[in-house]
């Protein structure tokens, strides 16, 4: 195995591109080491993306937005108020990424590429309508976070592509979202069921909504029906339903020891419903 | 396979060796540093009994490569001793008998120390929290617990 250590993205991408073997990025670690440890996947190539200047930030962008570093931790996305305050689902997904000592390493870019459809920072991102930038040997784009995960452990990025940047958009007035995700325990575990509701208010009623699930199919969903359930709505009873329907009906889940699929189906609709009603209150409305 | 020389400090001495790129900082403080305080028991980040301060943040030892040492900090539960005096953790968890194999122990106080330099006075839900990392396969865990916030009060005496 060839550790790399690049001080620029167009340099990672290059030894990427260049790479003949089995490649990985090296951000926290924390599915890298656990693959390679268990045999998994060895990469031939590592190339850490932690000496690339910029990388620790978490920067506003002119749009009003945010765009955060690619070596940021969970831990750092806690620590910072602005980022806690405009998007709470976002950091409260990613926050229930494992321990202390994983969250001290942990990063959204790596949640997201690890390609798991129970990825618990993914969803938040989605419903926020996060955006990445990509560099890779034919330059830079930016992509949809939901169009990044191609399948199980499999994304969209070529040979040589890898993110830069996760831009989260401008928060705006009378926002809110929430993740919430269903585990046995209290905690260290991983999402039988994950969702995340995005919204914006005028007065009472849902104005804009974005709603996403994880851990019900083999790629995190964006659910455009179950925010059409709740558009025009003051998120009262029926709207609720309605949601919870929509969500239930999107759900493709499959049986396994962490649940089956009927129970995943029946606690998606619950959960979307809990998480639009936090989503609700932290846009300014009154508790449903 | 070609080894890489990395340099970096450990528990405040200045220290070197060659690591292969697959090795672990767990690898690297046990079999090059003969720094055996720190345990592996899972080695796949669910056991926390490698926990170690990089750079002033707690990981788990087995989730960082060795190489990814260069250049930085590292303390461990060999530096929590001063000398021949024992840090208040470590004495309390003795009188608290908040051990019985003792496998787990050294990343429990690693992570302890770690939660008290964040927040001096924390409730027992917050150590219960704040060790979640560590798992203790024989205690039950309210020793240790009782052993922490014991030095919590007194460290917080002491100031
Ligand atoms: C004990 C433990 C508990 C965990 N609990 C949870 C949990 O509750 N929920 C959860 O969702 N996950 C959990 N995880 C999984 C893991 O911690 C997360 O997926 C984490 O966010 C991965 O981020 P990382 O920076 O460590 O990724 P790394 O391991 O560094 O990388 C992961 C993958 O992403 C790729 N990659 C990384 N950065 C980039 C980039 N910038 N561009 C392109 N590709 C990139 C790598 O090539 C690799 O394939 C847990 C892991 C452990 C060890
Ligand atoms: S050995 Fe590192 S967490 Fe278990
Ligand atoms: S004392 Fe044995 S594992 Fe904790």
């Amino acid at each position: 195995m060839n550790y790399h250590r690049p001080t620029s993205f167009e340099q990672a991408s290059a030894i990427a591109a260049a790479a003949a073997g089995v490649t990985r990025f090296l951000a926290g670690g924390t599915d890298v080491l656990v693959q390679l440890r268990a045999g998994t996947v060895t990469p031939d190539d590592l190339i850490d993306l932690k000496h690339i200047p910029g990388v620790k930030e978490i920067a506003p962008t002119a749009e009003g937005g945010w765009r955060i570093g690619v070596a940021v931790s969970g831990a750092d996305l806690g620590r910072h108020a602005g980022l806690c305050a405009d998007w709470p689902g976002v950091v409260e997904g990613m926050r229930l990424v494992g321990s202390i000592q994983v969250q001290g390493r942990a990063t959204l870019a790596g949640n997201l590429c690890n390609g798991s459809a129970a990825a618990d920072s993914v969803p938040g991102l989605v419903a926020a309508a996060a955006r990445v930038s990509v560099v890779g040997p034919q330059g830079r784009r930016e992509l949809a976070v939901e169009d990044i995960p191609a399948g199980p452990g499999r994304t969209v990025l070529a040979p040589g592509e890898l993110i830069a940047a996760i831009i989260l958009p401008a928060r705006g007035a009378r926002g809110g979202d929430a993740y919430l995700r269903f585990i046995p325990r209290t905690e260290m575990d991983i999402a039988v069921v994950g969702a995340a509701v995005n919204l914006r208010l005028d007065g009472d009623r849902v104005a804009e909504a974005r709603v996403a699930l994880g851990a019900v199919a083999p790629r995190i969903l964006l659910v455009p029906e179950a925010a059409d359930a709740i558009l025009g709505t003051p998120l009262d009873a029926s709207a609720l339903s309605a949601l919870a329907a929509a969500a239930t009906a999107a759900a493709r889940p499959i049986t396994d020891r962490r649940g089956t699929a009927e129970f995943r189906r029946e606690v998606v609709g619950v959960l979307v419903c809990r998480a639009a009603r936090i989503a609700y209150q932290r846009a300014g409305g009154a508790a449903t | 396979m070609t080894k890489t020389h990395v340099t970096a400090t450990v528990n405040g001495d200045p220290v070197e060796f060659l690591a292969d790129p697959r090795e672990t900082l767990l690898d690297c403080l046990r079999d090059h540093l003969g720094l055996t305080g720190s345990k592996e028991g899972c080695g796949t980040g669910d056991c926390g009994a490698c926990s170690v301060l990089l750079d002033d943040v707690l990981v788990c030892s087995c989730l960082v490569l060795g190489v990814e040492a260069q250049g930085a900090r590292v303390e461990t539960v060999e530096g929590m001793a001063q000398g021949g005096t024992l840090h208040p953790l470590q004495r309390k968890f003795i009188e608290h008998a908040a051990l019985q194999c003792g496998f787990c122990t050294p990343g429990i106080l690693v992570a302890a120390k770690a939660l008290l330099d964040r927040n001096p006075d924390p409730t027992e839900s917050e150590v219960r929290f704040g060790l979640a990392g560590n798992l203790c396969r024989c205690t039950g865990y309210d020793k240790i617990v009782r052993a922490v916030l014991d030095a919590a009060a007194e460290m917080r005496g002491a100031q």
